[in-house]
């Protein structure tokens, strides 16, 4: 059992991310990461297309409110791991085996509910007055979604797909443990066979900073979107549906 | 159908109840020294945020950035220094819960309206009196819906702990991933959701408990 202090720690690491054969095998680093990416990416944009146009169209016409919140607050409490690992067992029985539907339908579950939330409360949290004066401008309906409601919306959006891309990007970590070849194989393989704690910092800080990354530039993003909430004069035009605000530690 | 091969060998199931018993022991052990641990940290945070206000931003930046680190990660990260077991996984879960308690405290805080505050003075409340019997109790509220959120996300944490050996429900799921085995993979997976759930309704009725102001109308 291993404390063996700081400084062995620091040359294990340094050992295996200056070997360039870790990085460029076969099941290198940099294949694990873009495998790793590439499912994190799928799972997020099947979730949008599948979240967003129920989101739209109940957010446009305000009803449907208790199903977001109620979502987004079961999505917090029912465990990201209990449901990959859930699916296990009928992707083994059906003949979708290990590997990368078990891996991939857990994320789009996990996707939709801060997706849904957060687009409908965009929609449905635009200012009744400012839907009013559209209207008697002449606006129809479908105008008013197009240039004003989805417009003022946009930035929550955003938040929506942050919180989803971040819970997502996390979450695919935990792929490993199905099989799905990604940045959780080397912590995986480290701590349940070779025990190079270098393969298993390399594996976990990669995988740290590519959630720190997503994070921050859909963060980024959302500033862009809204520069009313950079002023000090406005507060933010509609409040996050999500008591905490925050994406679900997976 | 019932054997090996089936979704839920309710055999097995039969079998294990000892062991089921002996990780749910273990899963709720872990849960609350973590939110426990946490609590007494993010308080001590909270007093150095609300008297030192410069200091709440870095406070929220640096537990942050430990939140967002996906968990298999964070306990990864601690395995070569302190080991398997125990005292790492509750280093990690730990981690995850200050952020959400010190937003929590320190809003709920911030959300006592100061002429209550005025009124407590007035009242002759010191300070520390005052902190401790006036703001506390009001922001009871939002320090219990953070308890809620800790609470449950480290029951779902402490399953992915399992692998690095704390015991608990992940054990399971540990086991029956390694043999292709349905059974335990539902036993553990199924647990961990219904002991969150069951949690994230117990905190709503403490909430309902301890805000008598909020259902004053219903009562009339």
């Amino acid at each position: 059992m291993g404390a063996q202090g700081g400084a062995p720690v620091i040359a294990e690491f340094w050992d295996y991310v200056s070997d360039a054969d870790n990085w460029w095998g076969e099941s290198g680093l940099l294949f694990l990461t873009w495998n790793h990416l590439r499912l994190a990416f799928f799972a997020t944009l099947v979730a949008t297309l599948v979240a967003l146009p129920p989101a739209v169209s109940l957010g446009h016409r305000r009803k449907g409110g208790a199903v977001a919140v109620g979502l987004v607050n079961l999505s917090r409490a029912i465990p990201s791991f209990a449901v990959l690992v859930l699916v296990v067992p009928f992707s083994l029985r059906y003949g979708f085996g290990l590997g990368f539907w078990p891996t991939f339908v857990p994320l789009v579950l996990l996707a939709l509910p801060p997706i849904f939330a957060n687009t409908y409360t965009g929609l449905a949290g635009v200012d009744r007055s400012t839907v009013e004066a559209a209207r008697a401008m002449g606006m129809r309906s479908r105008e008013v979604l197009r240039s004003v409601e989805i417009p003022a919306g946009l930035p929550l959006m955003i938040t929506g797909l942050r919180i989803a891309a971040t819970q997502v990007v996390a979450t695919t970590t935990l792929g490993a443990l199905v099989a799905y070849p990604c940045l959780g194989t080397p912590i995986v393989r480290s701590l349940q066979a070779t025990r190079d704690n270098g393969e298993l910092l390399a594996g976990a800080g990669l995988v740290a900073l590519l959630a720190l990354l997503t994070d921050l530039g859909f963060s980024l993003l959302e500033r862009r979107l809204s520069p009313w909430r950079r002023s000090t004069a406005d507060p933010a035009p509609v409040a996050s549906i999500d008591e905490s605000g925050l994406t679900p530690v997976t | 159908m019932n054997g090996p091969d089936s979704l839920v060998w309710w055999d097995w199931v039969g079998n294990h109840l000892d062991d089921i018993a002996a990780a749910t022991s273990e899963h709720l052990q872990l849960t609350f020294y973590a939110v426990a641990i946490g609590l007494a940290i993010s308080l001590v945070l909270a007093v150095v945020s609300l008297r030192w206000r410069r200091a709440y931003g870095p406070l929220v930046g640096f537990t942050n950035v430990l939140y967002s680190i996906p968990s298999l990660a964070l306990f990864g990260i601690f395995v070569p220094i302190t080991g398997f077991g125990f005292v790492t996984a509750e280093i990690a879960l730990v981690s995850y819960t200050l952020l959400i308690l010190l937003r929590n405290i320190v809003s709920g805080i911030d959300g006592v309206s100061p002429a209550v505050i005025e009124a407590a003075d007035a009242m002759g409340y010191e300070p520390w009196r005052r902190f401790l019997t006036v703001e506390l109790r009001l922001a009871a509220p939002a320090i219990v819906t953070g308890l809620r959120i800790a609470t449950v996300t480290v029951i779902g944490l402490v399953t992915v702990a399992a692998l690095i050996g704390s015991g608990g429900y992940g054990t399971f799921i540990r086991d029956g991933l390694s043999r292709s085995f349905s059974t335990p993979i539902i036993v553990g997976g199924g647990l961990s959701i219904a002991l969150a759930l069951m949690f994230d309704l117990i905190f709503i009725g403490i909430q309902w408990l301890i805000t008598p102001w909020a259902r004053k109308g219903a009562l009339r």
